[in-house]
């Protein structure tokens, strides 16, 4: 299979992009100035990443839609306000995750972003569990970024006027040039800012007027240390079919109104779950010195026994420091307990944080 | 001064007498991008040619970092430990890694010269 590239190569290209493979695209991992400093970038001004490789799923339908879908989704849907979004998962029939994922009201249905290495397996299921009774497009005519950070807001709303108005997790159509975008008021790095669906044709154009506002592109390697910091899960790494939301810490995903019910996928795992407890659980961890305990690195307790598995850990420019998430047995999750990560042969001290690693009041007045 | 000779694992090492300065090359640095981790060899150790003796890290993976001779470590530079950003400044001067007293003068004999050593890292980027 050949691998794709976004509507946005050529501009990478110029930017000097180094490119790798991800979920079959060709995809920018950095540009020339680096990731420490695309990262800190984002933090403090504004960055640019293109999300095109994720999927944009409209599915179109009513109330027997709406019906359908939370038979499948943990989400109280036929509440969910025209333009508003949740952060939701696919499960299976024991709540492991085949994908996480935003899903969206629009006024014909719903709008599902999904991740680029899911996608295809995503729509198998979806179609298979809504048996073809609704039209579902996987809009590869679509482009999508994001623009992230403190001064994204002003920058993309002098382009098009009103989007500083939109609330957190919530969006709407706008038009650029005459070309209509939707844009949601959300993202992936902690950092305030856009997701912005726009025509293939006029992502480019957008994308160089988002730059000479003061905007820079902003490579997925900074993407994974911004996230990372700000504690949310990559698909593939913190989350696949082996865990559950529970397991993951992101109970808070759930509905509280549906689980009171249970009807939907995964529901009577979930419920135990929640009722009963689980054995193993997502946490923070922080490495005390500089070491950095990367994706698969064994976790041990005091008494040297292995009680966990690192799923992503990376230094964070923000944090200056070592970041890491796990999951690890429960009774080890506790904030400030001690633990050992094995790297190179050898335990070093860590311990049991909460997440986000960073946050915004933590850096606000601490940096120049 | 002199000659300053180069490893196909992009290690430079710079000998005075019999103790020879060892740090990685400006190449291997644009390779790795952004270095946020180094671990150096522990001082009063031995290493052996092509053996291991430390590792640097990004924020995207962990690299070996190998030493091109035999010898014991006499020295290691603290500085790029505790700000291992100084290694993507100056790689081949104030950010060396170690300096060892070699053991064997003819194991500099299988290294690379500065233009070997530019060709052999434009072929393999390329």
């Amino acid at each position: 299979m050949n691998t794709k590239k976004t509507s946005l190569y050529q501009l990478h290209q110029e930017s000097n992009a180094k490119f790798v493979e991800f979920a079959g695209y060709q995809m920018p991992i950095q540009y020339s100035e680096g990731i420490v400093e695309e990262h800190k970038f984002t933090r403090n001004h504004s960055g640019i990443f293109d999300v095109s490789h994720m999927g944009q799923l409209f599915i179109y339908g009513g109330e027997n839609l709406i019906k359908d879908l939370e038979k499948i989704f943990p989400l109280d849907l036929k509440n969910l306000k025209l333009n508003h979004s949740k952060y939701s998962f696919l499960m299976n029939k024991d709540a492991g995750i085949h994908d996480d994922l935003i899903i969206t009201k629009i006024n014909e249905g719903f709008l599902i972003i999904l991740n680029a290495a899911c996608k295809d397996n995503d729509i198998k299921i979806l179609k298979e569990l809504l048996e073809e009774k609704y039209k579902m497009v996987l809009d590869e005519n679509r482009s999508l970024i994001a623009i992230q950070g403190p001064k994204s807001s002003q920058i993309l709303n002098d382009i098009i006027a009103g989007v500083k108005d939109l609330n957190f997790m919530s969006g709407n159509w706008f038009s650029f040039q005459d070309h209509k975008v939707y844009i949601t008021r959300s993202g992936y790095t902690g950092e305030d800012g856009f997701e912005i669906s726009i025509p293939n044709d006029f992502v480019d154009k957008l994308t160089r007027e988002l730059i000479n506002k003061g905007s820079k592109l902003i490579g997925l390697g900074a993407r994974d240390t911004l996230r990372l910091e700000a504690g949310l899960c990559l698909y593939g790494h913190d989350l696949n079919k082996d865990k559950t939301p529970v397991e993951a810490n992101l109970k808070w995903a759930i509905s509280k109104e549906r689980i009171s019910k249970g009807d939907f996928i995964g529901s009577d795992i979930i419920i135990k779950q929640l009722n009963n407890g689980v054995s193993k659980i997502r946490v923070g961890i922080k490495p005390e010195g500089r070491i950095i305990a990367r994706e698969k690195t064994k976790i041990f307790n005091q008494s040297d026994v292995h009680i966990g598995e690192i799923t992503s850990g990376t230094f964070g420019p923000s944090v200056n420091g070592p970041v890491a998430m796990g999951y690890i047995e429960n009774e080890f999750s506790k904030k400030d307990t001690k633990v050992f990560l094995e790297v190179r042969g050898k335990k070093h001290p860590a311990n049991i944080c909460g997440l986000p690693f960073y946050k915004k009041s933590y850096v606000k007045g601490a940096t120049k | 001064m002199s000659e300053v000779k180069y490893s196909k694992e992009h290690e430079w090492i710079k000998l005075e007498g019999d103790v020879a300065t060892i740090g990685i090359t400006k190449h291997a640095t644009e390779m790795l991008g952004d270095i946020v981790f180094a671990e150096l060899p522990e001082k009063g150790s031995n290493v052996e040619k092509d053996g291991t003796a430390g590792v640097v890290e990004s924020t995207k993976a962990a690299s070996d970092v190998y030493t091109p001779v035999s010898g014991e470590v006499v020295d290691t530079n603290q500085a790029i430990v505790d700000d291992p950003s100084k290694i993507n400044q100056d790689p081949e001067d104030s950010a060396w890694f170690f300096k060892l007293k070699i053991k064997d003068q003819s194991e500099m004999d299988t290294l690379m010269n500065k233009d070997d050593y530019d060709k052999f890292a434009k072929e393999t980027s390329a």
